[in-house]
Formats: C-alpha cells, structure tokens, sequence
C-alpha cells in the first residue's frame, strides 16, 4: 500500500508528466488558456492513460515478447491507442451522453497525445528495471498518477497564464515566449519537490 | 527555371520561414526534452528528418489511393513503421545514442510536425515537392534542436559536443539542464525568431488557434474529424 502511495504522489510530483518529462506540452501550450477546458482535456487524458496502459501491458507481455515480436511495440501501442480512443468515444457518446459533451472535443485530440504513448511505454521501462516490484498494479497506479499530475500542471499553469493577460509585455514576447518563461518558472517550483517522496515514504 | 524556383521555395521554406519548431510552434516535446546536449540534438534531428522525408515521399505517393476518412489510421501506420526502423537502426549502430533519446525515440511517432506535414502538404502534393518539403522541414528542425542544445549545453555544462569551452572560466550553471532551463531557452529563442522575422509578428495563438498544437497538428484535422463528425450527424 505504501509502495503504491509513492508511485502515486512520485507520479504527480517528482516525475510530473509534463514540467519534468516534457510529454503533452502542446496541449499543455494549448489548452491551458482557459481552466475548464484545461480540466476536461486533462480529466480525458487520465482516462486513456489509465485504459491504455490497462490494454498495452498485457498485449505486450502476453503476445508480443512471447512470440519475439517486441520491436513492433510502436507500431502496436499507438494503434491500440488509436482505436481505444476511437471505442471510448463512441462508448461515452451511446452510453453516458453528458460526460461525452463534457469530454467529447478533447478525445480525437489525444490520439497523437505524447504523453499517453509515453506513459504506457514507460511502465515497461520500470517493469524492465524493477521486475519483482513493479507489476500490472503499480504500473495502473502509475498511470493514474501521470494523469493527476497532468490534471494538477494544467490547472496550477492556467491560473499562471490568467495573470499574464492582465500583464504589460515587451512586443516581441507576447504570446508564446512569455508563456514558456512562465512555463519555466513553474517547472522550476516543481523541482522543489525533488525527493520529497523518498523522503516522505523511504522508497 | 520557374518550376525549379517553386522546387526550391517547398525546400527552402521550412529552413527559416516555416521554420517548424519556432514559427509553426511544432514538435516542441522532444524540442524540450532531448536538447540537453548538442550530439544528442544531431541525432535526434537526423532521425526526425529520415522519418520526415520517408513518410512524406510514401504518402504522396499513396494520396490517391487512401480513403479520406480513415487517413489518419493510415499515417500512423507509414509513420510508425519507418519510426521502427530508426529505433532499429539507431540501436544498431549507435547504443549510446538510443540511451540518450530514451522514450523520446519511439516517440518521433506523435511528433506533430511529421503529421502536420503529412496533413498539410505530402497529402495535397506530387511525390518530389512532398520530399524537398520533408527535408527543408527537417533541415530547419535539425538546426533549431542544434542551436538550443548548442546553447543549454553551453551554459548548463560548460562544453559543446563535449569540448571543455566555458569550464575553465566560469561555474556552469545547472538550471540550464534541468527542466526549466529548457522552457526558458526554448521562450527566448521563440522571441528571438520574432524579433528577426519582422515586426514581431508573434504567432497569434499559441501554437494552436483553439485547439491546433501537438494534438491539433496531427489533428489539425482533429477539428477536421470533429467538423466531418458533424457533417456525419447532418446527413442522418
């Protein structure tokens, strides 16, 4: 449980996807102008991040490595995505008609989501590295927490990007500079978590 | 000779004019992520551009043939397919380089100039337009991850490709290493692009008018999957 608790919190905190990883950075350039629209992006990403990983870990170890197919893992990952994407969707739009129109827009957007590609390719690099420890269950947990920890970005950057507007900047940084120096500031807060996790819960 | 002038605008556009990262806002992931070092930028750049040009020529060349509405399936599969070849190449000749890109490698995959450039111009154009596109856009790609990796390397370690130049006089300074040394590098090169192209004429949006951007480059088209949706919902 413990053990499970710091994938969770290193997920959000000390491996956050996006000021740490740099994965998802377009949407996270995007999206995050306004703050609904940054929770519904995000809360869709957490969605397929979770069912994605949930899909491609027992693909790849089931089917791929036992038949030594595991250099086609690319191809396969982002096509499983691809139409898990597409199933979500439909399944959202027949089933639960109101969490479509909330989540409805983001979703085709998160096909080519880098962050979901590389958070399922990831937990395969941990699994490699920590085979006796980290199982399917962790690496669901992991994934769950990549997309808090996008949820959390999004929402701390939006409010970030708020204030800009209201802000008075020299001509040639409108726009996108003065948002990734904000962007850099921001990154640099989330470096002060560095071992907090460790620290915290000795793993 | 105006033919061959049009020949060299589609390869000589995406050097400077178009340049994908800083002027279309493209492939800012593995921009950031991958430009700790100058040699690691080098490569990641030439894979991009390999992948780049092969998937253009490819899909120019099936543009007739590809139904328009599973076409996005379809340049996933042309794309991720040379994108295994690279990773196999690369880990074949160069270990150490596979080691350095990490996930970022397979993730060439969703970089969004590769599918902005399949979208917007190797879908609409003949086969050798399409791959003087493809590698005027890797060209200018190669050159932008080489300058901040030049840069970020420079400041954060003291050395370009590895050469001691700066550690001699002075401190490195970490930061440009880490995460935020990336956002910062990264805004202010942004601004010095606006700066030289004129007038300052910042790209309106942020990377994405709405909703282009990663996501939307490759789905550039996602407003177009959504408007088609809509047209779907109208004929019935």
């Amino acid at each position: 449980m413990k053990q499970l608790l710091a994938i969770f919190l290193a997920a959000i905190l000390t491996e956050n996807y996006i000021l740490e990883k740099f994965l998802g950075i377009c949407p996270f350039l995007g999206v995050s102008k306004n703050r609904k629209n940054a929770i519904g992006m995000s809360v869709a990403v957490t969605l397929v991040m979770v069912i994605s990983t949930a899909v491609t870990w027992p693909i790849y170890y089931n089917i791929l490595v036992p038949n030594g197919l595991d250099y086609l893992e690319t191809i396969v990952f982002i096509l499983v995505i691809a139409v898990l994407v597409q199933l979500i969707e439909t399944t959202l739009k027949k089933y639960i008609p109101s969490l479509y129109n909330a989540l409805g827009v983001y979703l085709p957007l998160i096909t080519t989501n880098c962050a979901v590609l590389g958070v399922t390719m990831l937990v395969l690099d941990k699994h490699t590295a920590n085979p006796a420890s980290f199982g399917y269950g962790q690496a669901l947990v992991n994934a769950f927490g990549a997309g808090i920890g996008f949820l959390v970005a999004m929402v701390m950057f939006s409010g970030v990007r708020e204030r800009i507007e209201m802000n008075d900047v020299p001509k040639f940084w409108k726009g996108l500079p003065i948002t990734l120096v904000a962007a850099s500031l921001t990154a640099v807060s989330f470096l002060g978590f560095q071992g907090l996790v460790t620290g915290m819960l000795g793993y | 000779m105006a033919k061959k002038k049009g020949l060299w605008n589609e390869f000589s556009k995406g050097i400077v004019k178009e340049n994908p990262v800083l002027r279309l806002v493209l492939g800012t992931c593995s921009t950031l992520a991958i430009t700790t070092a100058a040699s690691n930028a080098i490569g990641m750049g030439l894979a991009t551009t390999f992948v780049l040009v092969c998937s253009n020529a490819v899909i120019s060349m099936l543009r007739k043939i590809i139904p328009d509405k599973v076409r996005i399936p379809c340049y996933i599969v042309v794309i991720a397919g040379f994108v295994t070849i690279v990773q196999l190449l690369i880990e074949a000749f160069s270990p150490a380089l596979k080691t350095a890109l990490g996930v970022y490698l397979p993730l060439i995959v969703v970089n969004c100039i590769i599918f902005g450039r399949a979208e917007m111009f190797a879908s609409k154009n003949k086969v050798l337009p399409s791959i003087l596109d493809g590698l005027g856009m890797g060209i200018g790609f190669t050159c932008t991850l080489l300058c901040m990796g030049i840069i970020r390397e420079l400041l954060g370690n003291g050395t370009v490709f590895g050469m001691p130049i700066l550690s001699n006089f002075m401190p490195s300074i970490v930061i440009f290493l880490l995460p935020p040394g990336g956002f910062f590098v990264f805004g202010f090169l942004v601004a010095v692009a606006n700066k030289l192209s004129g007038e300052g004429k910042a790209p309106e949006e942020i990377g994405c008018a709405g909703f282009r951007g990663c996501a939307g480059c490759a789905l550039s088209s996602g407003c177009s999957v959504l408007k088609k949706k809509d047209g779907g919902t109208e004929k019935k």
